[in-house]
């Protein structure tokens, strides 16, 4: 139970937070995105770390060796690595559609946008 | 044997759709066989659902490597039925969306419109299907990720920016439920559900279970907004195209609800989610607040579209309310609920796409006269408001019933009046379009608009028809809520 023992999980749970600040605390969408994919890659690191035994070998039956690395935890990741690529290259493509359609990509004039057109549309009628 | 492989099919057929639509291209032959892959996975769905009803848990190893070492496909009645569910919703929406999103998608993203629906239904059944906590996020990926372009397709700039939202809450969401499984893995160094449902009750009831637990709960509420998580709903609802609106609300937070249920009763289980701890407490605290300020909310929208949205956040609160009393009563109104509101809803806004074919919007003000220029619409979509409210003859009714009476049995009588206080204010809502509709003069100088084309009229009244059918002749429906629901709390034994 000593800080250097769990290391990994403390710098998990700071990049955890930092990402969900950003995703809260920006403005910007691009930005909002940079936070998004830090709170995802923490993740990585959380399954990924306890997989790791010290003196631990690949997975492979062998004369000699005795402790073994678990591999599931690397596929694992290695899907959620898919996954998050996929999420942070949609978010992208809709963040270049929105600067078409708004000529921003800043959140709060993007909503700014929208609640001036609302009061148009409440004027036309 | 065909019929042995029938899990992993309802998963694959849409799966290949996809990847077909994308080389045929062309409008026509796209939704040809975007509409015979939903149709196949109906035809798949219903075998299954008897089977699994009749004889209880069938299990399907992935490529023949033996859970709980390989992905397994777990099914019974549970997760049967919403699986029947989505797909039934599935049949009734792709027919609807040859000329609905004609108009409202641009022509040369027709095929990739089509190729996201099969993904999304391909997802959602997987999330159904898998017996892998792994899996299962993946799965949880693909139909958000699906949903999420499906949303972007919508006419409205405003769409883009609510798609973005919710990816970027449905995203938070899944990586929540991911640290949640990973925890769970840590523990007992399975994914495989039926074995962690073995193992962590043998665990006890560590910390790590806790964090488990709440991870999850909290990831799996924002997919299935979940009032106060429900903030990228009513945008995201509100401006994609009218068959997507009607997909997604009849099935993408029905398959999250089941998630949830399946965590909470199969592997958790009931001691250690709800005895131990407050949690029956807190959902009932938030699906009550999700029953009255979503609806109060609704009441004072302009727009219909996203008056139904609201409705839906305030309707999802009935099913966790169920969830809530965690009894066999509360689950079977839960599971009821999810059936009749997924047709409700979803026929409501598969007859609201019509109007919005004709008229060109969704606000409330275009609606004036509707019952003189569009009787038969205004009709359907007033018996599907009255289903929202629960008068006796519709599907509303029945599950609110079952919700009041598994109320009543756990002696928590003040809840049955609860829920008809919040009904009253379903009856408020779907009043203002009762008003606008039929008390009000069409406007002068526009020419009358006519009736919707056949081609999307049909559909949403064959739902709007089955939403009366099983408010009349609930015994069908009524039997397998509670096989689901005694599935899910008797666990994969």
């Amino acid at each position: 139970m000593t800080f250097a023992g769990h290391y990994a999980y403390f710098v998990t749970i700071l990049l955890l937070m930092v990402g969900l600040f950003i995703v809260i605390a920006r403005s910007n969408l691009i930005k909002k995105l940079i936070g998004l994919g830090l709170f995802q890659t923490a993740v990585y690191l959380l399954y990924i770390s306890p997989g790791k035994l010290i003196g631990g070998v690949a997975p492979i039956v062998g004369e000699g060796f005795e402790v073994y690395s678990n591999p599931l935890p690397h596929v694992l990741i290695l899907t959620a690595i898919v996954v998050g690529v996929a999420t942070l290259a949609l978010g992208l493509a809709l963040v270049v559609r929105i600067k078409e359609a708004y000529g921003s990509i800043e959140e709060e004039e993007i909503l700014g946008l929208d609640a001036d057109d609302e009061l148009k549309s409440r004027d036309r009628s | 044997m065909l019929s042995q492989h029938l899990p992993i099919l309802l998963v694959v057929v849409p799966l290949l759709a996809a990847p077909i639509i994308v080389l045929l291209r062309r409008s026509f032959p796209s939704w040809l066989v975007a509409t015979l892959a939903s149709i196949a996975t109906l035809a798949i769905a219903l075998p299954l659902l008897a089977r699994a009803v009749s004889e209880g848990v069938i299990s399907y190893a992935i490529g023949n490597w033996p859970p709980p070492l390989g992905i397994e496909y777990r099914v019974d009645a549970a997760n049967a039925f919403v699986a029947f569910i989505v797909s039934l919703i599935g049949v009734f929406v792709m027919p609807y969306c040859r000329r609905g999103v004609s108009s409202e998608v641009r022509a040369e993203e027709h095929y990739l419109f089509y190729a996201m629906m099969m993904l999304c239904l391909s997802g959602l059944l997987g999330i159904l299907l898998t017996g892998d906590a792994f899996n299962l996020f993946v799965f949880l990926e693909i139909s958000s990720l699906a949903t999420y372009v499906l949303i972007a397709m919508g006419r409205d700039r405003r769409a883009l920016v609510a798609s973005y939202q919710y990816l970027l809450m449905g995203t938070i969401g899944a990586t929540l439920y991911v640290i949640g499984i990973g925890l769970l893995y840590l523990q007992t160094g399975t994914l495989n559900l039926a074995d962690l449902a073995v193992r962590l009750p043998a665990m006890g009831d560590p910390r790590a279970t806790l964090a488990a637990l709440a991870f999850i709960t909290v990831g799996i509420s924002l997919k299935i907004a979940l009032f106060p998580l429900h903030l990228w709903l009513p945008n995201a609802y509100a401006y994609s195209p009218s068959a997507v609106s009607a997909f997604l609300a009849a099935t993408a937070t029905k398959v999250s609800i089941y998630v949830l249920m399946r965590y909470f009763f199969t592997i958790f289980g009931e001691t250690v989610v709800f005895d131990a701890r407050y949690t029956g407490v807190i959902l009932l605290a938030l699906s009550l607040a999700a029953m009255f300020i979503p609806a109060v909310v609704a009441i004072f929208q302009t727009d219909v579209k996203r008056l139904l949205a609201y409705s839906s956040v305030s309707q999802i609160g009935y099913i966790t309310l169920g969830i809530s009393l965690h009894s066999v009563g509360g689950l079977t109104a839960a599971v009821a609920h999810l059936f009749n509101h997924a047709l409700t809803k979803g026929g409501m806004f598969l007859v609201l796409g019509g109007v919005v074919f004709r008229l060109g919007g969704s606000a409330l003000d275009r609606m004036a006269g509707l019952g003189r220029t569009m009787p038969i619409a205004s009709f359907a979509f007033v018996i599907g408001g009255l289903s929202l409210i629960g008068i006796p003859g519709t599907a509303g009714f029945v599950s609110k019933w079952y919700l009041v009476t598994a109320a009543m049995a756990e002696g928590q009588w003040w809840l049955a009046g609860a829920v008809m206080l919040s009904s009253l204010l379903a009856v408020i809502y779907v009043w203002r379009f009762v008003e606008v509709a039929y008390f009000r003069e069409p406007p002068a100088g526009h020419p009358p608009a006519g009736e919707a084309p056949l081609s999307l009229l049909l559909p949403a009244l064959a739902m709007i028809v089955a939403c009366v059918w099983f408010g009349l002749d609930a015994s069908w429906s009524g039997n397998m809520a509670r096989a689901a629901a005694e599935a899910l709390a008797g666990g994969w034994k």
